[in-house]
């Protein structure tokens, strides 16, 4: 059986995630091994990824821990752990 | 998260924290602080509001940390506190009008892909140019809020899939759902700009 370009799109996000059956896995790795487009949008996809998770791109304001922190401080000198009525 | 992370005993954090040793809490959160903040921003989209609503974060954590249970862990219960502080206060700002992070969207649809004829690998040192890092959150950003919170936990904070749907409480089929839009989206709109910014243009970038 073979699929279309469209179909294998379908897939990309359970092909990263490895949570594709052994079937689909197996049609879409062969999809994969003479579709240029589609193996170009997986590498993109994953590059993405991968970018995406870097420490880099979100970097912590100069002072967040301290301030943090200190603030953390005052609290747990203030009062005492309690099991907060408004949870939820 | 980290293997380093997983040898911390923090039941055993928890407890003595709420046995009266409090000062311990600055070490239990200590790991947690770049994934709070990290959330956080990604809902508020400018620093300061972020940083409230991390702080606000940890400090309701820790007066709830008595209702911890250790039924998820740790980490995963504190992102989904981030979550609702994130989403009240935006809520209270007037800017979470029709959708809300519980709202079904329509999940079918087809999401089209950029269409590329190949891919030249862009590598993580790419990411010190501020343009770089600012396609990438905006990118994030301009998701819409369903989408963003499941790729954050998964693609960026590196949850499972099945903690991804604790913290968010959605069933696992729905996060490989949503994160499937949101991963073709990014692709949609990264691929084409990102391609574009190969070394060649390196000498150009100023900052």
């Amino acid at each position: 059986m073979v699929i279309e370009c469209k179909h294998v799109w379908d897939y990309i996000s359970g092909y990263l995630d490895d949570s594709l059956s052994p079937e689909t896995k197996e049609l879409v790795q062969r999809h994969l091994e003479h579709c240029q487009i589609c193996s170009a949008i997986l590498d993109s996809t994953r590059n993405i990824m991968v970018l995406t998770a870097d420490d880099q791109v979100f970097e912590l304001p100069v002072g967040f821990s301290e301030r943090l922190h200190a603030r953390l401080s005052e609290e747990l000198k203030s009062k005492p752990v309690q099991s907060v009525e408004d949870a939820g | 998260m980290d293997a380093e992370l997983s040898v911390r005993d923090e039941a055993q954090m928890i407890e003595s924290i709420l046995a009266g040793d409090r000062e311990r809490y600055h070490e239990l959160i200590r790991p947690y602080e770049r994934s709070v903040y990290k959330m956080a921003l990604s809902f508020m989209k400018n620093e300061s509001d972020a940083e409230d609503v991390a702080q606000e974060a940890f400090l309701k954590a820790f007066r709830k940390l008595a209702d911890f249970r250790g039924q998820a862990k740790f980490s995963t219960w504190l992102i989904s506190i981030t979550l609702n502080e994130a989403r009240g206060r935006l809520r209270r700002q007037g800017l979470v009008r029709m959708e809300s992070l519980d709202a079904s969207p329509e999940e079918g649809g087809h999401i089209s892909p950029a269409l590329l004829r190949d891919w030249r690998e862009v590598p993580s040192e790419a990411l010190e140019r501020k343009e770089i890092r600012q396609m990438l959150q905006d990118a994030i950003a301009n998701l819409s809020p369903l989408y963003r919170a499941v790729l954050l936990l998964r693609d960026v904070e590196e949850f499972s899939i099945e903690e991804t749907a604790t913290a968010l409480a959605i069933t696992t089929n729905t996060v490989k759902v949503r994160l499937h839009r949101a991963r073709m989206m990014m692709q949609k709109e990264l691929a084409p700009k990102l391609k574009n910014t190969g070394p060649r243009r390196r000498w150009f970038q100023w900052s």
